[in-house]
């Protein structure tokens, strides 16, 4: 039985002291144990906190990613069938032995793919909670507004699937770190395969979903098409909540365009791909060339909701799970064995951040957010798909390969539906801190919160 | 002028479904009074009756591939459907093919029978609530609904696609002189048009040509009279509640290869079709298939990108704009009654 050094005079005076606070600081703004930051981990335990969209749209999308952050705390704990990729990360201070010895656990949170939604439940976990991380959501507005809050909070926020540039351009923060690819790596890296594959003399017609990430995408797509020699003879945005295409589709063969590109995510893209092929642009001849479209942002799930419509479609995707680096084949193999289904990008993301953060600690010896940002700032490492990858210092962002792939024509399975036709060099996808897409943003300091 | 043509078919297309729903929703208006928010939900699980159907006839047993392994490095499997059994592969492949048509025979009882449920259930017991209880109740039941279909089907759309025959578009440029390619329109998009047409001409003559409608009519305009006549008019507005839940429905089976089925389709149809059945007249059937197709072509001419540049964002108002002035000029609606939303 441990010996109590409390006395009825100390709790007194701990409790006084500790009320006041309460009455002039949030609690995510006190430093609980007295360990000079948020949340600092007390007893032998750890809580991280996953923050994904367990109902709405991407319910699906979050459901993977759950699954990939269980799977994820298995291998911490050591207590999965297998290590996953513990056993071909470069780095090898993970041992299965929890994080800095402390078992981890976690809570998890309702996002709805609304940032007030998401924002709400990862206060929850840090304030009611504990959690000393946040990860996930399938949104870069969702991204930006937990990964503000985070950063107020001095608490870690390791993005889940989030694509807008403005994540770690105009909105980055220094306690906020992405390893998910953005729109500019999308443009930069499918241009020169469309360029191959369709010509340099090509007439674009963009629709947009009216939101921050669209317009980001239509940036980005814009620029590096209209670079190799496309013009771009009409930009159109489209509402979010749109379900019917027809009337912005049909419009579409007579600006003469002869290819669309679809800045759509999701149900909208879904949607919008499903009446292009149905308004048979795929079929016709437009300038003597064939019409094409292409979907800058795929995702497996999104491939299986449009069903056949996606087959020849180019697009690009942060990690598929038929690469055949032994960190993917790790993952497929430890994902596939538990689930009985290969994983998605979404599952991929989460679960290599969870880990990098892990090891961050591990290696900065310390679950301070000052110490994780120092650990994580220019780090490099391998064995995580997609070939050695690196932690930005200036914007927190991942650079490391970027994959265009292409809707199969005769998938064998419901999870065969893409294959990968480039996997774009990270030098081709890598862009100055400072440029013109991601200008505007100042990181600030890390923020350990007390 | 071949883009207004082109927008006006795609006005009829969009309106044919906002029509079927507004007709649904006007019906059940009109004959028991109640404004039932789980409309919506009801074309939504006619989609699903698409799905179901789909599945059924591609349960299959694996059958393994020589020669191939899967992502895990174990023997490949590729599933069988049992209907390739029974009747060969290509006659099950055309079956399977055709499951959307076929899936209105299956929808047609099942949505009656959801229809009768909702009214003896639920619906019956708020008659002489206020209206507010009656959207609070009918919309609670909608959640319901959704959340049911989303814990079977999950949360993503899933593909259901017309028959191979219907695929492909039609070029209506070419047939009337304007350059090929220039107004192009969905096939399967056309069936869907002269299937709600079929619908609404069937819904209209079943009211004004049979003694089963004429009574139907008779108590929309005065319910009492009739009961005191002998006649049980609850009954004959139930089974128009059944009717009316089998026009939303098939309003959906047809609708699943358009865009594929999800569990918030009926919501996003819901609002709109609430505005159609505002603006064609509360009540008034005629006036909600009127509204329907005219507010499906003014948000397609709302849409076109030469209006989109003079008026940014009109696409996303035109509709309640027109609602708005329709409501300030003429409460009762275009062609609703004197007496229904205004004095």
């Amino acid at each position: 039985m441990s010996k109590s050094n409390f006395t009825r005079r100390g709790l007194l005076k701990t409790s006084a002291v500790a009320g006041a606070a309460g009455l002039t600081l949030p609690t995510y703004l006190r430093a609980d144990g007295h360990s000079g930051f948020t949340n600092a981990p007390q007893g032998d335990t750890v809580t991280l906190g996953f923050n994904v969209p367990q109902s709405g749209p991407y319910a699906d999308e979050g459901a993977d990613e759950l699954r990939a952050y269980e799977l994820a705390v298995e291998h911490l704990n050591g207590t999965g069938a297998d290590n996953g990729m513990l056993e071909t990360f470069s780095s090898k201070a993970l041992t299965g032995n929890g994080i800095l010895g402390k078992k981890v656990e976690y809570v998890t949170g309702d996002t709805q793919t609304k940032s007030d939604a998401a924002r709400a439940s990862a206060r929850s976990m840090i304030e009611k909670d504990g959690a000393v991380m946040i990860t996930g959501g399938s949104s870069s507005g969702v991204a930006v507004a937990v990964q503000a809050l985070c950063q107020e909070a001095g608490i870690i926020f390791m993005a889940g699937l989030t694509h807008s540039n403005d994540t770690t351009g105009k909105d980055r923060k220094a306690n906020g770190f992405r390893h998910f690819f953005n729109s500019y790596m999308s443009g930069a890296a499918l241009a020169p395969v469309l360029a191959a594959n369709y010509g340099t003399d090509r007439k674009a017609y963009h629709l947009t979903a009216d939101y921050n990430w669209g317009y980001t995408t239509e940036e980005a797509v814009k620029s590096s098409t209209e670079a190799m020699g496309w013009e771009t003879v009409n930009t159109v945005l489209t509402p979010l909540t749109q379900t019917d295409f027809s009337s912005y589709i049909a419009p579409v063969l007579q600006s003469g365009a002869d290819v669309l590109v679809l800045n759509h995510y999701g149900g909208n893209m879904v949607n919008s791909l499903t009446n292009a092929v149905q308004f048979g642009l795929r079929d016709k001849m437009v300038n003597g060339k064939q019409f094409e479209i292409v979907v800058p942002l795929y995702s497996r799930l999104m491939a299986k909701g449009a069903g056949a419509n996606v087959k020849g479609i180019f697009g690009s995707t942060n990690w598929h799970w038929s690469l055949q680096d032994e960190g993917s084949k790790a993952f497929v193999k430890s994902f596939g064995t538990k689930y009985g289904f290969p994983p998605s990008q979404a599952a991929h993301t989460c679960y290599v951040q969870t880990l990098l953060y892990a090891d961050a600690v591990e290696r900065g010896g310390s679950f301070n957010p000052c110490s994780v940002v120092e650990a994580l700032r220019d780090f490099e490492f391998d064995g995580m798909g997609n070939g050695p990858t690196l932690y930005r210092g200036e914007d927190h962002q991942c650079f490391k390969d970027v994959l265009v792939v292409k809707g199969k024509e005769n998938p064998s399975s419901e999870f065969d539906l893409l294959e990968i036709v480039e996997v774009t060099p990270v030098e081709q996808v890598t862009y100055a801190p400072d440029h013109p897409q991601f200008a505007g943003g100042n990181m600030g300091t890390c923020n350990p919160g007390a | 002028m071949d883009a207004l043509l082109l927008q006006i078919l795609n006005g009829l297309d969009k309106g044919s479904a906002y029509a079927l729903i507004a007709l649904g929703l006007t019906l059940i208006f009109g004959t028991l009074g109640v404004v039932n928010f789980a409309h919506g939900a009801l074309f939504m699980i006619g989609a699903f009756c698409a799905v179901t159907l789909s599945r059924l006839l591609n349960l299959s047993h694996e059958v393994a591939v020589p020669g191939e392994v899967d992502f895990l490095g174990n023997p490949m499997m590729r599933d069988v459907p049992y209907i390739y059994d029974i009747f060969g592969e290509t006659m099950g492949a055309s079956i399977i093919d055709w499951s959307v048509p076929l899936s209105i025979l299956f929808a047609i009882p099942i949505m009656v029978g959801i229809g009768f449920a909702m009214e003896r259930g639920l619906i019956k017991h708020f008659y002489k609530r206020p209206h507010a209880d009656q959207i609070l109740v009918t919309f609670g039941l909608a959640i319901v609904l959704q959340e049911i279909i989303k814990y079977f089907y999950g949360a993503n759309p899933i593909p259901t696609p017309a028959p191979a025959a219907f695929t492909g578009s039609f070029d209506f440029g070419a047939m009337l002189g304007f350059d090929p390619n220039t107004i192009i329109y969905p096939y399967w998009r056309l069936v869907y048009f002269a299937f709600s047409a079929v619908i609404i001409g069937a819904v209209f003559a079943f009211l004004q040509f049979t003694t089963f409608g004429m009574v139907v009519r008779a108590g929309m305009a005065d319910r009492e009279t009739v009961g005191l006549l002998g006649i049980n008019i609850d009954k004959r507005f139930t089974i128009m509640f059944g009717i009316a839940a089998a026009v939303a429905g098939l309003a959906g089976v047809m609708y699943a290869p358009i865009n594929s089925p999800n569990y918030h389709m009926g919501m996003d149809f819901l609002v709109l079709s609430f505005v159609v059945v505002v603006v064609g007249g509360m009540g008034s059937l005629s006036g909600a298939v009127l509204a329907g197709f005219l507010l499906g072509i003014l948000e397609s001419f709302a849409s076109m990108a030469i209006v989109l540049e003079t008026l940014p964002g009109i696409n996303q108002i035109i509709i309640y704009l027109v609602a708005i002035i329709i409501l300030l000029t003429r409460p009762r609606g275009l062609m609703g009654r004197k007496g229904v939303m205004e004095e």
